[in-house]
């Protein structure tokens, strides 16, 4: 394992598995989203999920979420199929840069809607909980339409880190943000998944925050695997200084 | 590992009643919405009716139709509408990946329209009996049976509409507002079914609302309780919900087999 896994406090928890997906194809039509993809993500790991626009990336997570059904192959979390089985979505949270939360409603409010839909006891309690692990306590009462992105951000983590998820599943959690936000934002993440233990599968497009947070990646291109590693270790399999350059190589089909 | 609290079914329904109590209470628009309409409807065929009473004993059904009407359009709207306020917002993903299932989804939003329709009609009921003397209660013990049966048919066209919004994303917004219209016609509010061209009478015999519209006339009539309308009422509602209810999920199961949930994200 690299340095940044070890700085991540990376330990033995990742004997459990938590996310296990086997085979997963998903055909719309003609076109191949994902084919035949399997990886699986053990108990702490902090996973990036890497490739272009339209690799396949945000149909796998959808695909873990049961959004999206897939054509064939599997996915196990914690041994339950969310596909069949819809306790096992308990267990999972996820934010993403593409979606919003009702604008007329306090953060406390949008909060403590979710918090009844994961079925937590003490509603209230855990909001506030959750908002103070993130350092904001203040923002309960705001409304979230006078939210900058920044702090939309942190507050759709709250909403994520609610029900303490074994699986915290993150889509380009900091897409839009200026560097500035997006620093705060990678911080936070990177305590708050020490400090309980996440096991956390995150895409995004910006490869220092991978090469940063990450303790391994699993490179999709055109809805396939094509390699999987410590952020070291794959960019020293394309030969490459950094991983973005590796990226590169890698969409741009360069030897 | 997290506290979780037994009846987890029951507390993601009221997440959704919570949802729409907190909307409520932060926009005032809704007030609006809730006692306006109802009010405009009344004063609109309330003078309708003192102009009628004049020339026919049948004036004092109007107030009635209007706000049982009122009552089935309000119950359709509760459930799509709600799905509607997901849509707006970006959050139909945050909600669909929560652990909540669609059954429970449909409860939540049909509980908070039955709150709203209470509060509603309420207000409608006061209204007509202060300024025009209607008092809907003279229906008696039918009025119960009769506002379920009517509340029911606007839950399943509530379903349908969802349903199709699923499919077809926001370009059917349009149905969640006036699925009810559609079968306005046909319900037979105002007029008995015996009204319409001989080959619309069939279909409208179909439609749940048309047989509470005939016991309500009854009732009104003074012929006493309409127990075989409420009866075919009733059994009508239930297949109108099983049917929706299939259709919805065969959308649903649709939508996730081609990834469309994903577009509201978007």
């Amino acid at each position: 394992m690299g340095n940044c896994t070890r700085a991540l406090g990376y330990d033995e928890r990742m004997t459990t598995t938590v996310l296990d997906v086997r085979n997963l194809t998903k055909r719309f039509g003609d076109v191949i989203a994902v084919d035949d993809v399997s990886f699986e993500i053990g108990g702490g790991e902090m996973v990036g999920l890497v490739g272009q626009n339209g690799a396949g990336k945000s149909t796998t997570i959808h695909m873990v979420l049961g959004l999206t059904t897939p054509s064939s192959g599997s996915i196990t979390i914690l041994g339950r199929d969310p596909h069949h089985d819809r306790s096992a979505l308990q267990q999972v949270n996820f934010s993403a840069a593409y979606t919003s939360l009702p604008q007329t409603l306090s953060v406390e409010e949008n909060l403590i809607v979710f918090a009844r839909l994961y079925g937590l006891r003490k509603p209230r309690r855990r909001v506030h909980e959750v908002l103070e692990l993130l350092g904001v306590p203040h923002f309960a009462p705001m409304r979230t339409r006078s939210l900058s992105s920044g702090q939309a951000t942190l507050v759709h983590i709250a909403k994520a880190l609610l029900n303490k998820p074994r699986l915290l599943l993150l889509d380009e959690p900091t897409a839009s943000l200026d560097p500035d936000a997006a620093d705060r934002t990678r911080g936070v993440l990177r305590r708050v998944s020490i400090d309980e233990g996440f096991t956390t599968l995150i895409t995004s497009h910006n490869m220092r925050e991978v090469e940063e947070m990450c303790h391994r990646i699993i490179f999709i291109h055109r809805g396939r695997v094509v390699a999987t590693g410590s952020p070291a270790e794959v960019t020293a399999a394309y030969g490459s200084p950094d991983l973005e350059s590796a990226f590169l190589r890698v969409t741009r089909g360069e030897p | 590992m997290i506290e979780v609290a037994r009846g987890g079914s029951f507390l993601r329904m009221m997440a959704i009643l919570q949802r729409q109590a907190f909307l409520y209470r932060r926009t005032f628009h809704r007030w609006l919405d809730l006692f306006y309409w109802p009010l405009v409807d009344l004063v609109l065929f309330g003078f309708i009716q003192l102009y009628i009473q004049r020339v026919s004993h049948v004036a004092a059904f109007f107030l009635g139709a209007v706000i049982l009407w009122d009552l089935l359009f309000r119950s359709q709207q509760a459930v799509s509408v709600g799905f509607l306020e997901d849509v707006w917002s970006r959050n139909v993903l945050n909600v669909w990946a929560s652990p909540i299932r669609p059954a429970e989804y449909i409860g939540g939003t049909i509980i908070s329209g039955v709150i709203r329709v209470v509060v509603g009609s309420t207000f409608a009921v006061l209204i007509a009996s202060t300024f025009y003397h209607f008092n809907l209660m003279t229906v008696g013990v039918a009025l119960a049976p009769l506002v379920i049966g009517l509340a029911a048919m606007g839950w399943a066209l509530g379903i349908f509409a969802t349903a199709v919004m699923l499919r077809f994303g926001e370009g059917a917004e349009p149905l969640a507002w006036a699925l009810a219209f559609v079968f306005q016609p046909i319900s037979a509010v105002f007029y008995p079914v015996s009204v319409l061209p001989g080959p619309l009478q069939p279909v409208a015999r179909a439609v749940p609302a048309s047989h509470a519209f005939a016991g309500l006339r009854t009732v009104l009539n003074g012929g006493g309780f309409p127990g075989r309308a409420i009866a075919i009422t009733f059994l009508l509602d239930v297949i109108y919900l099983f049917v929706c209810s299939m259709f919805f999920a065969w959308m649903l199961r649709q939508v996730r087999s081609r990834g469309l949930l994903s577009r509201f994200g978007e």
